[in-house]
């Protein structure tokens, strides 16, 4: 069975027919030819298909692209603009946080993610007042303070790099949240 | 030979595919545009040994879409003697996980689909899977291997190590099991193969498009100039992209069938645990003989690891200890059972990492047994010359890394005994171990230098860049050997186009590749001196030369050494061990680029970490395979994992190894770092944990 679907991908508007069976990120790649998202796993457990759909970052490969009509995706591709690569991308290089290469788009576009969560104030595991860090939670809740080694690797272990570039991964994105 | 001045060598360069990977540009195998392509999806066997009684592939032929279905009925027949390689050849199965068919379909989910649709029956016999089954008593099965890497011996001995052991005043006898282990490159094994007239073009995720292109052109009967291997960038390797293996034969089988179309076949994580390779579990038995001042006069070491019944290989685990320490009388012994499993392969630093967690976990025991502090331990015997081969080391300064590293740890400050350190129910512990990797040289490199008049040089080699830094690291190597500056060089690699190259492995590219670029520099300028006047003709010059024979291997041994601490903390209710603090120090040579060194010495550093606590591929003795063949189930050490790690390298002048000084970085990271955890989850608990991963269940009560 098939259907139409759009998108917009790092800014331009695809029209195309999709097997029902297909995922983003497949389409991405497969039909699109946009193959900045990689594939790792096809189970949402590495990481390395991460895109921003509608703005939030998400695993492509759990994604069945005819459930996302309309949606406005960016991949680590579409975050460089005119040339410029993004703040991100310039640290990342500088701080060799990646060997291979295979996952650090998803690293990249999991961290443009991450930093808006964080700004938006979402809590993670490792966020002091968290009930697993054992404190009350209590009325005044999380508190969502600098992004400290802790709380970018928490939120970052959703993208399996298996280089082990972590250690360089880590003050690379600290680097860009200071500003 | 003549060594080169380092300009360029030495400095911490940016990647030059930086830009490209950030973006998610660089062009990995399954990423190159073909136009119309097919797809491939692989059919496993379900019984772990036995016989194909029958194959229906009448539903899924039937499937709109569905352009072939494989089996051994219909297959080409193929020449190869490697049993991995002999794909869809016979209705024998070897191994659960085996291919015994596969479709070619217009799209992945009709292929995917359409396999599922493919029913096999079986004859299945009894299968034996269990190396545990093998220990001494029941060893029907076990054999000394046939081969492990040249350069070494199988088996060593010296003296007489039970009189010594029966005399010594302190004693360690243990045994010690690693796990089976898989490498878990995030980019799966791709390929695309397309056949045409002149034969096959294979887009692929591989250590060494030379190797394939010999494999595959051996297997269907060509020349290798009619198979074509393209690698630009490789997703991580690790080990399992070193050999040809059923992958890739299975592709080139499907694009046969389809002629002049491309076919793409991305294995799936899954079929990755079955098909690609693994590091074999061990069992080991370490030895140790000392006089109360810790003066070892005995070391034994023997291993014990399963190979398949398709293909031999085997880990040499034991290949370290005899560099390691001196002691009058020593052995090491190699074992390898033959069980109905997939076929092991080469795994970062295949041997050292299984071996020296052994040896360096017994190293701790016998310092604890001596009341003497484990760097002292090693610095009292610390062999002159190397006490198997009798031979100077070219440079060994295990010792001074060692001493750094106890200095930058804060090693002085530590209380021996253990469980002596709390904080909010952690216990906390240090541990320390050495780390050692031969030099090696891998045969069968040509580099070819070309010279324009403009004062630009292209080098071709056939060499590949698994993420390790090669592009980076070689043009620089290459900027120094022509004393040019690292924008002359124009460094093409991953094409078998080029001239031939060993694979990516056992840290010896650079050693390899590198030296055949110094001598085809070394010639080109005696070319350019005696028959040009020392300026580069017009229509330039291009020279081509072989690595060259290194004089000083029969004068010298030749390896890296580095000192491992780590700490660790236990929690005592729950058993949860957290690893905040790694540091290494490495004395390898020289460091062409510190930037992409110290990222390779991390990642081994982590690996290790990751084989020490988290990673162990689980058999399922009913059927024979691994249940846990995905990242949610088999972990390996995500950015939460890893704390602190620090890397820390010894200068070192090595004129004989090479003409660039180096000793490869590649391996080294990872040798030594399960010990030292060990160690330290020792000194934290008092509970000595000898079989890998340490997990929580092991440091509970009952």
């Amino acid at each position: 069975m098939e259907a139409e679907v759009t998108f917009r991908v790092d800014g331009t508007s695809h029209r195309l027919t999709v097997d029902v069976r297909t995922t983003l990120l497949d389409a991405l790649r497969e039909r699109l030819g946009n193959t900045s998202a990689k594939k790792g796993c096809d189970h949402g457990q590495c990481g390395a298909c991460t895109v921003l759909l509608d703005g939030q970052r998400v695993n492509s490969c759990l994604a069945l692209a005819v459930a996302h009509d309309g949606a406005e995706i960016v991949t680590a591709a579409g975050l460089a603009s005119d040339g410029e690569l993004h703040p991100l991308q310039s640290a990342f290089i500088r701080h060799d946080a990646f060997q291979c290469g295979y996952c650090t788009p998803g690293q990249i576009v999991s961290a443009v993610g991450m930093l808006r969560e964080a700004e938006a104030g979402w809590p993670s595991a490792v966020t002091a007042g968290q009930p697993a860090d054992g404190g009350s939670g209590g009325s005044d809740g999380p508190t969502v303070g600098i992004l400290t080694d802790d709380e970018v690797r928490e939120r970052m272990s959703g993208n399996l790099c298996r280089c082990a570039a972590y250690a360089n991964i880590v003050p690379a994105i600290q680097e860009v949240a200071r500003g | 030979m003549s060594t080169i001045t380092p300009r360029a060598m030495g400095q911490a360069l940016d990647r030059l595919d930086g830009a490209d990977k950030v973006r998610g540009l660089a062009r990995y195998a399954f990423e190159h545009p073909v136009d119309h392509p097919a797809y491939l999806f692989p059919v496993q066997s379900t019984v772990a040994v036995g016989r194909i009684t029958g194959i229906d592939r009448s539903q899924a032929s039937a499937q709109p879409g569905v352009l072939a279905v494989l089996t051994y009925h219909n297959a080409p027949r193929l020449s190869t003697e490697d049993g991995e390689l002999r794909v869809l050849q016979s209705d024998e199965v070897a191994f659960r996980g085996q291919i015994v068919a596969a479709v070619i379909a217009e799209t992945s989910e009709i292929a995917r689909h359409a396999a599922s649709l493919v029913r096999v029956d079986y004859e299945g016999r009894t299968h034996n899977v269990d190396l545990r089954a093998e220990v001494p008593g029941h060893r029907e099965h076990l054999r000394v291997p046939n081969e492990v890497l040249p350069l070494f011996p199988m088996d060593t001995a010296e003296g007489d190590v039970d009189a010594a052991m029966a005399s010594a005043a302190v004693r360690v006898d243990e045994v010690y099991s690693t796990p089976w282990y898989t490498h878990n490159a995030l980019e799966p094994h791709t390929t695309i193969a397309c056949w045409t007239e002149e034969g096959f073009t294979l887009h692929l995720s591989t250590q060494g498009v030379t190797g394939i292109q010999a494999g595959v052109a051996q297997a269907f009967r060509l020349d290798p100039s009619q198979v074509r291997v393209i690698s630009p960038h490789v997703g991580g390797a690790f080990g399992s992209k070193v050999y040809p293996r059923a992958d890739v034969v299975l592709a080139a089988m499907a694009a046969r069938s389809v002629p002049g179309r491309p076919v793409k076949f991305a294995l799936t994580r899954q079929q990755t645990f079955s098909l690609t390779g693994y590091r074999p579990p061990t069992i080991q038995r370490v030895r140790l003989g000392a006089g109360s001042d810790g003066r070892l006069t005995a070391i034994d070491h023997r291993s014990i690891e399963q190979t398949s019944k398709l293909k031999e290989f085997a880990e040499h685990s034991t290949r370290a200890t005899p560099s390691m320490y001196a002691a009058p009388n020593r052995g090491t012994q190699q074992w390898v059972a033959e069980l109905d499993v997939p076929t092991p392969t080469i795994m970062r630093a295949p041997g050292e990492a299984s071996g020296m967690f052994a040896l360096e976990s017994a190293m701790d025991e016998l310092a604890i047994a001596c009341g003497l502090d484990p760097i002292e331990l090693r610095i009292r015997n610390e062999p002159d010359t190397h006490p198997h081969f009798h031979l100077p080391f070219s440079s060994r300064n295990l010792v001074t890394c060692l001493r750094e590293g106890a200095r930058r740890f804060g090693w002085e400050r530590r209380d021996p005994t253990p469980r002596a350190r709390r904080e909010g129910g952690w216990l906390i512990g240090t541990g320390v171990a050495a780390a050692t990797y031969p030099v090696l040289r891998l045969p069968g490199s040509k580099a070819t230098i070309r010279a324009d008049a403009n004062g630009r040089y292209a080098v071709l080699i056939a060499a590949v860049d698994i993420g390790t830094g090669t592009r980076t690291a070689l043009t620089q190597v290459a900027a120094d050997a022509l004393q040019a500056d690292v924008e002359q060089i124009d460094l093409r690699l991953g094409d078998t186009a080029y001239p031939p190259a060993a694979e990516e492995g056992a840290s010896a590219g650079i050693t390899s590749w590198g030296a055949a670029i110094c001598a085809a520099a070394d010639q080109l300028r005696q070319r350019l001196a005696t028959e040009h006047g020392g300026t580069v003709p017009a229509d330039g010059l291009e020279i081509t030369a072989d690595t060259p024979e290194n004089e000083y291997l029969k004068q010298y041994a030749m390896h890296s050494f580095g000192a491992q601490f780590a700490e660790v903390r236990v929690h005592e209710e729950t058993g949860e061990i957290r690893v905040p603090r790694q540091l290494g120090v490495f004395a390898c040579g020289r460091i062409v680029n510190p930037k992409t060194a110290r990222s390779q010495l991390l990642g081994g550093m982590a690996w290790g970490l990751s084989m020490s606590l988290h990673e162990q591929s689980v058999l399922d003795l009913r059927f024979g395979h691994v249940v846990n063949h995905d990242l949610a189930q088999y972990h390996i050490s995500s950015n939460a994992d890893i704390g602190a790690v620090e890397v820390h390298w010894i200068e070192e002048d090595d004129p004989y190894v090479n003409p660039m000084g180096t000793k490869g970085v590649g391996e080294i990271g990872i040798v030594g770092v399960a010990a030292a955890i060990a160690n330290a989850v020792y000194h934290a608990t008092g509970i000595r944990i000898r079989d890998l991963p340490i997990t929580l269940d092991k440091l509970l009560p009952g």
